[in-house]
């Protein structure tokens, strides 16, 4: 699903240089539940990022779904995005002034579905997430443990062929990070392929396997 | 992307609805520009109708002669001769100068006149004049028709009579047709006329002027001439004005530069004097709401960066869910061009409305404010295109951002 070739980044400003990722070699097969950990600055958001197609990469070759993700257009990068991707954020990144019903059905106004099969598709997945008596509550009036799972109802509205989460229990308390994890365990269960990034330990060990970066290169992939 | 999306149109009555403010404030600076232009063209129109009746009596381009007597000796005369137009003088002039539009004599007839019809005796004042002193007096003839050519060459007993003159002695009778007593001859009512200068012009009858010199005076003499010069220059109507003075002087003897001999009021002058009040007022009202459509621009402008930078974390947001930078400019836009649009309309209506209220203050100075709808429309139009400009560059900007940077504001 995920083939990544020697990727490298570096965030370049006028007069430094840093090389976030070194050389990244990383295959990730359909329906893997996979975890990325490593400390802060050790490159495993950025490596996320890109697998998104959120940020671009200097060197190498990535390919999703058979698909080079290389060199693309805003619109190209777009498009895959909206069809490929679905991402969940640390903070959630809800628009506060739209209900969950409507945050949900959002990706798929831009895949140009009406508004009544936008809503009743956002109404289905809420309801996976345990959420569809919330569905016309703002982002505000939610908690945290909520409002993610709103998050994660949106990232899978478009069936996407991946589900990447950066850090998606790093703003929640231990019981909501728990019923999370078991969100995103029921969904690879459903077959997605999900990859998480996380630097504890314990979410990590939900996952079926993890993988330790450091300093922009990848340790050991345990299996 | 086609333009009328309601899906598209969707989400930006939900972004309108949800973000109270922001939509006020924009709305609030366009809706305010509008407005005081409006009232300001408006106001100044007013102004112009206003004075402009003011000086609706006579015609304002006209130059009216009055014979005097002679203060310098000239060819071997006294000084102390009066002068006394008469038809050659008229003649003359007609002939002399060809850049003349209207020329017309009048001969005043002493004291004033009875009038009798059925049973009516009242008495008032009578004038002969020449077909061409309704655009001299600029008078408007409410029935009926006024003096003509052939009534002067005929010197057919006729009777132009003021609108009061009407009231006080026909009543709801129809007067055209009929046949009143003046003096000792029958005349008969060709038409009304109304003149906007005083009341007493109400009060006032015009016969032919032939008529007047052959039954009243038995001579051949005019009281005064006054002329309308047509489209001329302030130098033309001097050359005129010298060239009238010259020929008068040859056919009396006296001074061309005998100031006394002949009384010449230029109204051309005071005509030229308001002409270029009028523009100065005008000019003035088009600097300030040019200023006001340009401070109009300049709120419109700040708000559109202001939105923008609010709407970062949004714009972040959206792409990162697979919106084109092109979706989200088109977005930004599409909302600003709507609430623009719609405060411009807003703040034209408003003024309208109270440019129709002043409508009935009417005073001396101040009559009928009006604007023209193609300027209100010129300015929304401008507005809303400010709009979008100052909106398009940071739109742009904030769409090509990278969306986890994007996302990352607050």
């Amino acid at each position: 699903m995920i083939q990544l070739r020697n990727i490298k980044k570096a965030y370049k400003t006028e007069f430094t240089s840093l090389q976030v990722l070194k050389g990244i070699d990383l295959i990730i097969e359909e329906g893997e539940f996979v975890s990325i950990m490593g400390s802060s600055g050790s490159g495993k958001s950025t490596l996320l990022n890109i697998l998104g197609i959120l940020d671009d990469y200097d060197e190498g070759t990535y390919t999703l779904a058979g698909e080079l993700m290389k060199n693309l257009s805003e619109k190209q990068a777009a498009y895959y995005r909206n069809r490929f991707i679905g991402f969940v954020f640390q903070s959630f990144n809800l628009l506060n002034f739209k209900t969950a019903v409507e945050n949900v059905a959002l990706p798929l106004y831009y895949q140009k579905v009406n508004r009544d099969q936008r809503l009743e598709k956002a109404m289905h997945y809420l309801e996976m997430v345990g959420l569809k008596d919330w569905s016309d509550h703002h982002p505000n009036q939610l908690s945290g443990g909520q409002q993610q799972r709103v998050a994660i109802a949106r990232a899978m509205v478009t069936e996407p062929k991946v589900l990447l989460a950066d850090e998606p229990t790093g703003a929640l308390d231990s019981t909501t990070s728990h019923e999370v994890m078991n969100l995103f365990q029921e969904i690879h269960q459903n077959g997605k392929t999900v990859v998480l990034v996380t630097h504890e330990q314990d979410i990590a060990e939900k996952t079926e396997r993890i993988i330790n970066i450091q300093d922009g290169l990848i340790l050991n992939s345990n299996e | 992307m086609k333009f009328f999306d309601q899906d598209k149109w969707n989400e930006i009555f939900v972004s309108i609805q949800k973000h109270k403010l922001r939509t006020t404030l924009t709305a609030l600076g366009v809706f305010w520009g509008i407005f005081l232009l409006v009232i300001l063209l408006g106001s100044g129109q007013g102004m112009q109708n206003g004075i402009e009746k003011q000086f609706r009596g006579d015609a304002l381009n006209s130059i009216w002669m009055y014979g005097g007597s002679t203060s310098k000796t000239f060819n071997g005369l006294p000084k102390g001769r009066r002068i006394q137009f008469n038809n050659d003088d008229f003649e003359n002039l007609q002939e002399q100068f060809p850049e003349i539009e209207y020329l017309a004599g009048r001969v005043f007839l002493s004291g004033t006149q009875i009038l009798k019809y059925k049973k009516k005796n009242l008495s008032f004042s009578v004038f002969g004049v020449s077909p061409d002193m309704i655009h001299v007096e600029n008078a408007q003839i409410t029935s009926g028709r006024f003096l003509n050519k052939t009534d002067e060459q005929k010197r057919r007993k006729v009777a132009v009579i003021g609108s009061q003159i009407k009231d006080e002695v026909f009543g709801n009778e129809d007067p055209i047709g009929k046949d009143i007593l003046l003096g000792d001859g029958m005349y008969r009512v060709v038409g009304i006329s109304h003149d906007p200068e005083s009341n007493q012009a109400q009060r006032e009858i015009y016969i032919p002027m032939s008529v007047a010199q052959v039954v009243f005076h038995g001579n051949e003499n005019i009281s005064n001439l006054s002329l309308i010069g047509g489209d001329l220059s302030e130098e033309q109507v001097n050359q005129l004005q010298q060239g009238i003075t010259e020929t008068l002087a040859a056919n009396h003897q006296f001074d061309p530069t005998d100031n006394r001999a002949l009384y010449i009021n230029n109204r051309y002058e005071d005509y030229k004097r308001f002409q270029n009040l009028f523009l100065g007022i005008k000019s003035f009202l088009w600097f300030v709401g040019l200023g006001t459509v340009l401070a109009g621009i300049v709120g419109v402008s700040n708000i559109m960066l202001i939105i923008v930078k609010d709407r970062t974390k949004e714009i972040g947001i959206r792409k990162a869910l697979g919106a084109t930078p092109r979706s989200i400019v088109s977005m930004i836009l599409t909302e600003a061009i709507f609430i623009t649009s719609m405060a411009g309309y807003f703040g034209l209506a408003a003024g309208i409305v109270v440019l129709s209220l002043l409508d009935n203050l009417d005073s001396d100075f101040f009559s009928s404010p009006e604007i023209n709808l193609g300027v209100g429309l010129a300015a929304i139009i401008i507005l809303v295109i400010a709009g979008a400009l100052a909106g398009l560059i940071p739109s742009m900007q904030a769409a090509k951002i990278n969306p986890i940077v994007a996302m990352r504001t607050d």
